[in-house]
């Protein structure tokens, strides 16, 4: 007997607008003043009506289309009703019948050796408004709960997507891909700590019989999955603890209802959650104070020109242009917009991508990771990496020269490093390749003359011992070239 | 005649020509509401000190020669479920008795640009459920011509207001009839507008997709008068009519050429009381005489108007009202368990039994496995009935009608009999399902001396024609003259 894991994901994630979905307050994050973002129109006063947010639903429609999702000509508002402190409403304004975008799929790569991708499905995405947040008196002294209300009302677009997923793996990848499809195109800073990106994982497994037959396994909803990590983990216990308890009670989807279970990320388990969930029924209806949305091709077409390229795409085009391997390209493209724009960049103008590649994922990264960085506040820009880099192709420095070169930018620049500096760390260092072989030469005689051993061992076949001379020699003279000094050695010794 | 009795067109004609004062008006309605009103009941409370404020301030502007608004120095009521900044705004619930609104209606606001003068909030059935006020929390508004008799409802003390000579102009809100109802009761002019004619920000809602505010008014000239303020778009009411808003005083003395007035025949004949259906007919003559054609119109669905309503309203309301949880502003209940019981011991105290029924039948209607059955079927019959009046206008420019079964019954008589007092709604819901405007106007008197109204009705957005019709009518009666004692 084995199985399979069936996994479908819901996505809530927070859309950058600067203000709310229905009203004209603040979506600032600002826990630290709580009910200061609020208007009569998210604190749900008797009289007040909402009105839609123009940008938020461009926002959603661009997130439709960028995972490949219909728009439809018409859209609607439904009430999702629940009594709960933080939905002053008691309703949140979500869509039900006729959600705004449908029928997409997202891409992802499933396994990293042999590049095998996959479309995941997406079943809908859908606009409402976020609620406010409870906080509980976790003291055991009975103190009174509070309500922030400033979250109230932000606009969130919930992506729903097939149970396409197969492993947390899986699901994780695809998180992952979406959250930097979201942030590529702009429309999401997708910050889980701030809750800008939520996830929560439906779950069960098909077990497959000895004669046959395959028997589906209760469905459980996990919430509270706020990291990357947290989602993969919380599916592997899962489904572990979907096994076991099958193996036990031989109970299937047809015997217990929808189980919503919660994700404690320090005990490292799913525990079965009461609240709200327990009732079934929102009564959705179709809010009364608000006109449907119907989108013209013109719309569509306008929103479409505006999706940039997105991630999947730019990965293949810069694989194909660049002859990036795949993983320099992958790591190009995690790091966002900004970060491959900034390659491109200096792939373009050095003319050499490879290189390009290596130093921006080794260097750049490196150095923006020790000074906590974004790309954007990199001192060295584009133009001067690359001016670097085209003395190393002209062979008027070395590799290690650049690096130093690299450095002194960095480190000893007043001002934003400049092309002209580079010319002058080579000669203040005297980085230059030297190509004058008479200076060269007497170098390597003076290193030859002072090491018998090593030559001695080198004429018996140790071709080792090369090494530690054309370090010697490297000592002496800065600039030399160390393909050139091991060719020299290499005959003077011969 | 006195002030009391006077028009607000003719009030702003003294105060422009200096015999009257807008502080002396106020003063004027101030005295007769603390004098009589202890037994009318119209006011849930009265904004003395600013009214009288507000009317000095006007009066300093007139005397400066400083511009003024179209409603410069008139006291107007306004329902009490209109929201008034720093001003209690109750809707006569318990659950609201001490809500304050920090913000005023999008109507307040024109209406205080309009430098009218707000000196009180009126009283109404609870969150405008009934067509009495029986179901007020705090009291019960008595009809000014017999004070045994309901002034109607839900907008009862507005339209006792304007009848009793307590302020010559009010504003209510009518779902399924709670303007025209009361002023027929009490027989004063009263305009239920366009559905999205007037913005409803600041209302608060009982059935959002039928709730529109309107006036009460003595004559319709009044009526026209106070459209011109407060209707037009609305941005924070995305439901508001982005349509111009003509000055509707302007035409209103020009009867209307080749008038076609429909009525339907046989409608609802039994339970029609004589005396309505003899004004009703009396009124017919009156345009006929006036050179109307009279033309018979059939509306198939109007009998499933009050059934219809009966579900959308109720479904709304379930949904608008869940937000009185105790939990943010209102009543919250003083001793309780936990959160559920917070919740229900909240809302089961402070909420009267009207509130609670409505509440239930639309939780119920909106309940999964119902919802198909009731909500979405009754949409389909909304749909059907205003297709109905669609058809019918395209043979004619207005409907006439009775505006109730009866006219003003005993307070009391009809509190154990919900289904009864649901079904006195039979000419009335049909405006507010349809959209349309429709305008109750005095047409008569009962031989116990109690008024009884005529309704007309026009297509969307046609307030104009409605109110040139009814004006034609007025000039040819003199109900509308006639005051209780």
């Amino acid at each position: 007997m084995d199985y399979t894991v069936i996994i479908g994901l819901e996505v809530h994630v927070q859309l950058q607008t600067n203000t709310k979905l229905f009203c004209g307050c603040s979506t600032k994050f600002n826990p630290d003043h709580p009910n200061t973002q609020t208007c009569p129109v998210c604190l749900g006063l008797p009289g007040a009506l909402p009105v839609l947010n123009r940008e938020a639903f461009h926002l959603g429609m661009k997130t439709g289309m960028a995972i490949n999702c219909e728009i439809p000509s018409f859209t609607k508002w439904d009430r999702k009703q629940y009594y709960y402190p933080d939905l002053p409403k008691a309703y949140q304004i979500s869509q039900f019948d006729l959600p705004m975008s449908q029928n997409g799929w997202l891409e992802i790569e499933i396994d990293p050796e042999t590049r095998q991708k996959k479309k995941v499905g997406i079943i809908r995405a859908h606009l409402e408004e976020d609620a406010g947040k409870n906080s509980h008196d976790e003291s055991g002294r009975g103190q009174d709960s509070k309500v922030d209300l400033n979250r109230c009302g932000t606009p969130l677009i919930e992506i729903v997507s097939e149970p396409d997923l197969r492993s947390a793996q899986e699901a994780r990848t695809y998180l992952e891909e979406l959250k930097l499809l979201l942030t590529y195109i702009d429309v999401s800073d997708c910050n889980m700590q701030e809750g800008s990106l939520r996830c929560d994982a439906n779950v069960n497994l098909h077990v497959h019989k000895e004669n046959g037959e395959t028997i589906p396994t209760p469905i459980v909803e996990i919430k509270n999955l706020n990291s990357f990590r947290g989602v993969e983990q919380a599916i592997e216990y899962e489904v572990q603890r979907q096994w076991n308890e099958w193996q036990e009670t031989g109970l299937s989807l047809k015997d217990v209802p929808k189980e919503t279970r919660g994700w404690d990320a320090d005990r490292g388990v799913t525990l079965e959650q009461r609240g709200k969930e327990d009732a079934a029924d929102y009564r959705y209806f179709p809010d009364p104070d608000l006109a449907p949305v119907t989108v013209t091709n013109a719309e569509r077409e306008r929103v479409f020109k505006e999706l940039c390229e997105r991630p999947a795409e730019r990965r293949a085009r810069l694989e194909e242009r660049y002859q990036l391997s795949v993983y320099d390209a992958a790591v190009i493209i995690d790091q966002g917009v900004d970060f491959a724009d900034y390659f491109e960049a200096v792939a373009e103008s050095s003319e050499n991508g490879k290189q390009a590649a290596n130093w921006i994922t080794q260097d750049v990264l490196r150095e923006l990771k020790e000074r906590e960085m974004e790309i954007a506040e990199f001192p060295i820009k584009p133009d001067v990496l690359a001016a670097i880099l085209q003395k190393v192709k002209a062979n008027e420095i070395t590799n290690n020269s650049a690096r130093t070169v690299f450095q002194e930018l960095l480190n000893n620049s007043k001002d934003v490093p400049r092309i002209e500096q580079i010319q002058q760390i080579i000669e203040e260092k005297g980085l230059g390749i030297v190509s004058d072989t008479g200076e060269l030469d007497a170098i390597i005689q003076a290193v030859v003359d002072k090491n018998a051993k090593a030559v001695a061992d080198f004429q018996s076949g140790k071709q080792a011992a090369v090494g530690a001379l054309i370090g010697q020699v490297m000592r002496d003279i800065k600039g030399a070239d160390p393909k050139m000094v091991r060719q020299l050695l290499i005959e003077k010794m011969s | 005649m006195s002030t009391m009795s006077m028009t607000a067109s003719k009030l702003l004609a003294k105060m422009s020509s200096g015999e009257i004062s807008s502080e002396e008006i106020t003063s004027a309605c101030l005295n007769e509401i603390s004098r009589r009103d202890a037994s009318i009941n119209a006011f849930l409370s009265v904004q003395q000190e600013a009214a009288l404020e507000k009317a000095r301030e006007v009066d300093q502007k007139r005397k400066a020669g400083k511009p003024l608004g179209k409603l410069a120095g008139i006291p107007i009521a306004l329902k009490d479920n209109i929201c008034t900044e720093g001003v209690n705004t109750t809707c006569a619930s318990k659950m609201l008795e001490h809500f304050v609104p920090p913000y005023d209606a999008h109507i307040v606001e024109r209406l205080k640009a309009a430098d009218a003068v707000l000196i009180g909030k009126t009283n109404q059935d609870e969150f405008a459920m009934g067509s009495s006020t029986e179901n007020s929390a705090f009291k019960t508004t008595t009809n000014p011509w017999n004070n045994t008799c309901a002034a109607g409802g839900s907008s009862g003390g507005s339209a006792a207001a304007v009848a009793a000579g307590f302020a010559p102009l009010a504003l209510g809100s009518d779902t399924g009839g709670s303007i025209r109802q009361p002023a027929s009761f009490c027989g004063v002019v009263g305009l239920k507008p366009t559905y999205g004619r007037v913005s409803r920000y600041g209302l608060i809602a009982f059935a959002s997709s039928l709730d529109q505010i309107g006036p009460f008014a003595r004559d319709v000239t009044d009526a026209a008068l106070i459209m011109e303020t407060i209707a037009g778009k609305d941005h924070r009411d995305t439901t508001s009519l982005d349509a111009a808003v003509p000055e509707f005083t302007s035409k209103l003395e020009q009867p209307l050429e080749n008038l076609k007035v429909g009525y339907v025949e046989h409608l609802q004949e039994e339970g029609l009381h004589e005396e309505v259906k003899e004004a009703t007919l009396r009124a017919l003559d009156v345009y006929k005489s006036l050179g109307a054609e009279l033309v018979p119109i059939e509306l198939p669905h109007a009998k499933y108007c009050v059934a219809t309503y009966y579900i959308i309203a109720p479904s709304e309301a379930s949904s608008n009202l869940a937000r009185y949880d105790g939990v943010h502003y209102g009543y919250r209940a003083k001793d309780f368990e936990n959160m559920i019981d917070m919740y229900a011991a909240s809302r089961g105290e402070a909420f009267g039994d009207e509130v609670k029924r409505r509440i239930m039948l639309g939780t119920y209607a909106l309940s999964s496995g119902y919802y198909d059955a009731y909500y979405l079927k009754a949409l389909k019959v909304r749909r059907l009935i205003r297709n109905d009046f669609e058809q019918a206008f395209q043979s004619v420019d207005i409907i006439a009608s009775p505006v109730t079964p009866t006219p003003a019954f005993t307070i009391g008589e009809l509190v154990d009999d919900p289904l009864a007092m649901y079904l006195a709604d039979i000419f009335t819901t049909s405006a507010n399902l349809s959209g349309i405007p429709g305008i109750s106007i005095p047409a008569g008197f009962s031989q116990n001396n109690l008024p009884i109204g005529l309704q007309l009705l026009a297509p969307p957005l046609e307030e104009e024609r409605l109110l040139r019709a009814a004006r034609m009518f007025e000039r040819e009666t003199e109900w509308h003259l006639k005051h209780p004692k």
